[in-house]
């Protein structure tokens, strides 16, 4: 038992990890039960792959020629056409602003507001911290599906004339930045949390004694330390709330006000007569996330795991 | 500020902090340093998130279970009736899709808990070996983690579509009269979109496994190996049980998972027959064309429960372990 690392730590080590394809290590002697197991994996890692090599050889080739010769068959053509019309046509600009209008500010605000959150819980040992973080944590773990009926209805009562589009909660992009930043600080709160923990209490002791005030305490001596984990869950949030379906699905009705990722329910209905074209759209909807997962794997991978109680 | 401060001084007297005290390693001595507007910022620092939370997740939970019990339209408070258990007994008696529901989410979590969970734990296992190339190899596996639920279930639709997918077309169902259809059979669809969704945790699995493995101690396998153990009985006596925490989290994991499934499905053929879970009953209460408020809160209700009783032991064994640390 005493040999689990603490969440911290493990984001720690995570963070340590060695870069990508670097060897460091010595050499092994090459044998044979080493290259079965590559043999093995390189395989596996193949056919993890296949469906999407699938989606993106289908999505090169033209309707007509597949339609024509069958989806397995070798191809005439192969060109990028699918991927510039799927854009073009569906205004998949206009989806991915949507998505950056929801994201941008609900990202940063969960932030914003666990870390305050995390700051009063572990470094003001009041009675009801652990209370408080438990609710938190509790709140995060839950199906989305079990509030979302009071949700759904709490949003076409509250009246907002002027503030949104719709005059109400429901259907706008505030509606949606506050459901995400209310979901997902508790899991935010409780991480930070735990990093906050690991910093020594002298810092904003001595703060304290020299007349440093709360905020700022958190602001300029705590927050800056916690950079790495903040990152960390910056890269996760990003992705998490870019992949959202079921908020949007619900809570927002006009097919325009859609972020990119439930949009693509309509669009895939507008142009189910076309797999190809489909394939296309979905693929350049993973585009940013693959993005963001390859330039910050480190980042969001120990994010993951440092959170691990996260569903 | 004086008698602020001897006011203090007696709050904290007469007030002990709760259970643990002697345990807490803060001194008490912050709270007298803490002006009044320090006081107010904290207020509002812990206040403003809290209320928000509370107010998105905590009270609509609470209007779930209270709705449950009742019969509403929509239009107007007045309109809400107190029915009692008639919403659960016709849930319970009288609905054909909610057993089949329930068995889904169930079937959902085994097949998750038996088929990828061990695939990720082995991979971890093998990708733990120091072997070269060992991080191309984990991003294959965890790519799909990184991309949406909806994305999976289009490029899934791909493989499974009957007149061209990859599938019918390979083995030559995807002529009129041989049709397998992957994605409509009630008795073929949800072991389809299983495949999809194994497909997706395993990675997730694998990177969870990674990271408990980093954790053991590198001394134990030595000893292991020096005791003449095998890579199998090294694995299931010395390393497995060190991974009980991890476990744990796994665990807790896959059921949230099996119970939040949803955008997978929807995608996939909106969660007809053959698929019905949990989840997608609950939101076509909403957006459905059977609009009944009462009724689709008793199915959340159940859901919540179901999601209770994993998540307060896990969270209070957690916390109970943090406080000791």
């Amino acid at each position: 038992m005493s040999s689990h690392p603490s969440p911290t730590a493990t984001l720690n080590e995570a963070l340590r990890a060695a870069p990508p394809n670097v060897m460091t290590k010595p050499r092994t002697p090459i044998r044979p039960a080493r290259i079965l197991l590559h043999l093995f994996l390189a395989g596996a890692a193949l056919a993890w792959l296949a469906p999407l090599l699938w989606a993106l050889y289908s999505a090169m080739r033209p309707y007509a020629e597949t339609s024509e010769k069958g989806y397995v068959s070798w191809p005439d053509t192969l060109n990028f056409d699918n991927f510039t019309n799927a854009f073009t046509q569906s205004d998949m600009s206009h989806y991915f602003v949507n998505t950056m209008i929801i994201a941008v500010p609900a990202v940063l605000l969960t932030l914003f507001l666990s870390s305050m959150v995390a700051f009063y819980v572990s470094r003001f040992d009041f009675r009801v911290n652990l209370a408080l973080l438990l609710v938190f944590t509790a709140g995060n773990l839950l199906p989305q599906q079990v509030i979302i009926t009071p949700l759904y209805r709490l949003y076409l009562l509250i009246d907002l004339p002027g503030i949104t589009m719709s005059g109400k909660l429901y259907d706008s992009a505030l509606g949606l930045v506050l459901i995400h930043i209310a979901f997902q600080s508790g899991f935010c709160a409780f991480v930070l949390s735990n990093y906050m923990r690991t910093l020594p209490h002298e810092l904003t002791e001595a703060a304290l004694v020299d007349g440093a005030s709360v905020w700022r305490q958190y602001w300029q001596i705590v927050l800056p330390l916690c950079r790495p984990a903040m990152a960390a869950l910056a890269t996760l949030l990003s992705i998490w709330i870019y992949n959202d379906f079921f908020w949007a699905l619900v809570l927002i009705s006009t097919g325009e006000n859609m972020p990119i990722t439930s949009a693509l329910n309509n669009l895939s209905g507008a142009y189910f007569t076309d797999p190809n074209l489909v394939a296309a759209g979905a693929l350049l909807t993973a585009i940013p996330t693959l993005i963001v997962y390859f330039v910050l794997q480190r980042q969001f991978v120990s994010g993951l795991t440092l959170g691990a109680n996260k569903g | 500020m004086t008698t602020e401060t001897t006011k203090e001084t007696r709050e904290a007297a007469t007030v002990p902090p709760s259970g643990a005290a002697p345990a807490k390693k803060v001194p008490q001595g912050h709270r007298r340093l803490l002006t009044r507007r320090d006081r107010l910022t904290l207020g509002l620092m812990a206040g403003l998130p809290t209320v928000l939370h509370i107010a998105l997740v905590w009270v609509t939970a609470l209007a779930s279970v209270a709705l449950a019990f009742t019969t509403w339209d929509g239009i107007g408070f007045d309109s809400i009736k107190w029915v009692g258990l008639e919403n659960f007994k016709e849930l319970f008696t009288n609905n054909p899709q909610f057993w089949p529901a329930v068995e889904h989410n169930v079937v959902w979590f085994v097949v998750l808990i038996v088929i990828p969970t061990p695939l990720g734990l082995f991979l971890a296992v093998q990708l733990d070996k120091k072997i070269r190339f060992s991080r191309v190899y984990q991003t294959a596996f965890f790519l799909p983690v990184v991309m949406s639920m909806a994305v999976i279930g289009f490029v899934w639709q791909l493989i499974y579509n009957p007149d061209t997918g990859l599938i019918n077309s390979l083995i030559g169902a995807n002529e009129p009269g041989k049709y397998i259809d992957w994605i409509g059979d009630p008795d073929l669809n949800l072991w389809a979109v299983l495949v999809a969704a194994s497909w997706r945790h395993t990675g997730y699995m694998m990177i969870l496994y990674l990271a408990g493995l980093k954790g053991v101690d590198p001394s134990l396998r030595e000893a292991s190996a020096l005791d003449g153990a095998n890579e199998w009985q090294t694995f299931k006596n010395v390393i497995f049980p060190t991974l009980r925490p991890t476990n744990t989290v796994v665990l807790v994991v896959t059921i949230i998972e099996a119970l939040r499934a949803f955008d997978l499905v929807f995608v996939f053929n909106k969660g007809a027959e053959g698929t019905e879970l949990l989840s997608i009953l609950v939101t076509n209460n909403i957006i459905g064309e059977s609009s009944r408020i009462g009724y689709g809160s008793a199915i959340a209700v159940v859901l919540l429960l179901i999601s209770l009783v994993v998540i307060i032991p896990y969270l209070v064994a957690t916390f109970r372990k943090e406080r000791r640390a």
